[in-house]
């Protein structure tokens, strides 16, 4: 129950997750911005801080993050582009089947492509916390946490392998999901769905070859973005949460 | 050990004995070999019948699931939620659910969630069993692994009687599950192999409906866990086998990310059904098993008291389900499709149909994460929406990754045969670890 005179709270419902958000800008104040969203706490860092914030959150009773439960990398490449327009009414259609649509490429130099994305869990305090981190596209590099987190380690090498994202610190940053020989980063934006090679048992040379990939890309469904689709159980429009995270905002 | 180098001293011609020196050597395990798992390989550095470290190589199931859902509508993506881990395929679907539902910020009916409810405690039976028989096979005890699948048939029956398919149900969809419960289970038909008289005795309890069927096996099922636990419990070779293999201390589970009867093994207390309760599991009543020792054994004891507290969990949904018919999907066509029958005469329900298998539902920007407690631990989706109909990045977090990456220091010092012991106990399946 708030006191009603109390003015500095503004008809908003404390929720655990903004008190949670409160006790982090206390802590930390400058060295993130904190933003929560579907009831979830999200903390963003600056690249260099990531080691000295993680252990914080690790040690400090009040937070006790004592589990990593997930790390993963998320290429912003085409965020928020559509591949059909439908925001007016459209003249054209959209072929579907085979297409021979280039696969999404970077004009390079984006501050914001990447991002790295902590997951954490309290265990004694029962709180869970987003920690988020955008890379460079030229430069992806952030500081390992293995040294906060042991079980981080196999969870970098998965970034590394799909994203090329590179933890610097680590001690055994090899593949880890991809054939033996793998080129390229495959989770990301401008990776073809479809790859680039294929490979077959040749039997003159009799051993497995690779060759460029024959197949073509398909798209059965066109990714779109409406602005009034956003219906729920009670029909009623589902405003854009507040503070949401800006994502692939160029603009930030 | 080679045969040590004999010469012969022409001076002397005495035999001189030169014992090598023996090294470290390498030792490659898998990916073909049943106590893999599926397709795990191993290389093993090993110092005689010691392993001094484990390297698992994985990714020979990798099938981009993630990479494919970002090309998809969101409801084409739960099928492939079934092939992560294909032993507990209703749970993963439901975390998937989850997430879609937090971010359209619906609430499904409550019969639809008493439904998934049971749906996840079957399956985590159906996942235990499957552990506890791959697991004891491998440690070498046959007859569990035969009794194990005797009761998953059952269970696989009633996925079928709901969904249509043994395994891979989809039938989780967000806004409920895809139907209500069927009033009559399938009969098994007389045939040139099987005598009317046989057939009648294998229909004895199918007479009734789907709860019914249900109903009866959670009567049989405790006495069935205790015909496992006299095979293993108190076994001599069992305990030889697991009690003190693979000992995990509380910290450094939480250090390497254990989640479920992993950590539960350890000592640590923690459920999200009952930390971070979801759907209607604050309303049942359950407890959670805790190990003492972190070793093999205490984790084997913690899943067969899973097992049990599962059935209860069963039977208190099924008491439940019984006297409170009602809808199990919402009636919102924006993102669940209108009957077959409205379709015939109904303009409206026609677009909306129309439009949902087009292109799908939009969610709004931003980005959720939603977990359950998996048969195996914590499993968790997080995604990424940037406001269209296919997700925009969806990250899997698959508990058995976690595990297995723990590997290497859970194996270091033991035998080799104990690495067999160790996948088992961590009920590695690749499907989920790969993704």
């Amino acid at each position: 129950m708030t006191n009603a005179a109390d003015n500095t709270i503004d008809n908003t419902i404390d929720s655990t997750a903004d008190k949670l958000a409160t006790r982090f800008r206390d802590r930390f104040s400058d060295l993130l911005t904190v933003n929560v969203a579907f009831d979830e706490v999200t903390i963003e860092v600056a690249a260099k801080d990531v080691v000295q914030i993680c252990t914080a959150l690790r040690d400090e009773p009040e937070f006790a993050f004592t589990i990593l439960i997930d790390l993963c990398a998320v290429d912003y490449l085409t965020h928020g582009q559509a591949e059909w327009e439908t925001s007016a009414a459209t003249g054209s259609g959209f072929s579907r089947g085979v297409t021979d649509r280039d696969i999404a490429q970077s004009a390079g130099g984006d501050p914001r492509r990447f991002a790295v994305v902590y997951h954490l869990l309290s265990v004694t305090n029962n709180i869970r916390v987003r920690v988020k981190v955008y890379l460079h596209e030229d430069a992806p590099i952030v500081d390992s946490v293995v040294d906060v987190w042991t079980g981080a380690n196999w969870f970098e090498r998965e970034a590394f392998d799909l994203y090329g994202v590179m933890f610097s610190g680590h001690p055994d940053l090899r593949r880890l999901l991809t054939d033996y020989g793998f080129i390229g980063h495959p989770f990301r934006k401008d990776f073809p769905l479809i790859g680039n090679v294929e490979m077959r048992y040749d039997a003159e040379k009799r051993r497995v070859i690779y060759e460029p990939v024959s197949i073509e890309p398909r798209t059965l469904v066109p990714k779109v973005i409406r602005d009034d689709q956003f219906t729920g159980h009670d029909g009623q429009q589902h405003k854009p949460q507040q503070g949401q995270q800006q994502g692939g905002d160029k603009s930030a | 050990m080679t045969v040590s180098n004999i010469s012969r001293s022409k001076a002397s011609n005495r035999v001189v004995i030169k014992v090598p020196e023996i090294k470290n050597y390498t030792l490659n395990f898998g990916p073909q070999h049943p106590s893999a798992h599926g397709v795990l390989r191993l290389i093993l550095e090993m110092d005689g019948e010691t392993i001094v470290r484990a390297d698992p190589h994985i990714g020979l199931l990798h099938r981009a699931t993630e990479k494919l859902a970002e090309s998809k509508p969101y409801n084409q993506s739960i099928p492939y939620m079934d092939r992560l881990d294909y032993v507990s395929m209703m749970c993963n679907e439901h975390s998937y659910v989850l997430a879609l539902e937090k971010m359209l910020g619906v609430e499904v009916p409550i019969r639809a969630q008493y439904i998934r409810v049971m749906f996840d405690e079957i399956t985590r039976i159906l996942n235990h069993l499957m552990w506890l028989g791959a697991h004891a096979l491998d440690i070498g005890a046959m007859t569990v692994f035969l009794y194990a699948f005797r009761e998953r048939e059952d269970m696989m029956d009633m996925y079928e009687a709901v969904s249509g398919a043994r395994m891979h149900a989809a039938y989780y969809r967000p806004g409920g599950v895809y139907r209500d419960l069927p009033e009559s289970m399938p009969l098994y038909e007389a045939s040139k192999w099987h005598s009317q008289k046989e057939v009648d005795v294998k229909n004895q309890n199918r007479q009734g409906t789907l709860l019914d069927f249900i109903e009866d096996f959670t009567n049989r099922f405790p006495a069935c866990v205790d015909e496992y636990e006299v095979l293993l419990t108190d076994n001599r070779i069992w305990k030889q086998r697991t009690v003190g293999i693979g000992v995990v201390s509380p910290e450094r589970a939480l250090q390497l990310g254990f989640t479920g009867p992993m950590l539960r093994g350890s000592g640590i207390e923690w459920d999200l059904r009952k930390k971070q309760p979801y759907e209607i599991y604050d309303q049942l009543d359950f407890e959670i098993p805790i190990g003492a020792t972190g070793d093999s054994y205490d984790r084997y004891l913690v899943r067969i008291e899973e097992m049990r507290q599962s059935n209860s969990l069963i039977q208190q949904c099924i008491k439940w389900l019984r006297v409170n018919p009602g809808p199990v999907m919402l009636d919102d066509h924006k993102l669940v499709p209108p009957s077959r029958e409205h379709m015939k005469d109904d303009m409206e329900s026609l677009i909306h149909h129309f439009k949902l298998f087009t292109e799908g539902y939009a969610l709004p920007e931003g980005e959720v994460y939603a977990a359950i407690e998996h048969p195996k631990g914590e499993f968790g989706i997080y995604l990424v929406s940037d406001g269209s109909n296919k997700p925009f990045r969806l990250k899997i977090r698959a508990p058995g990754f976690a595990h297995i990456s723990a590997l290497d220091e859970m194996v270091r010092g033991h035998m080799l045969a104990d690495v067999v012991a160790i996948i088992g106990t961590q009920d590695i399946v690749f499907g989920e670890v790969d993704r």
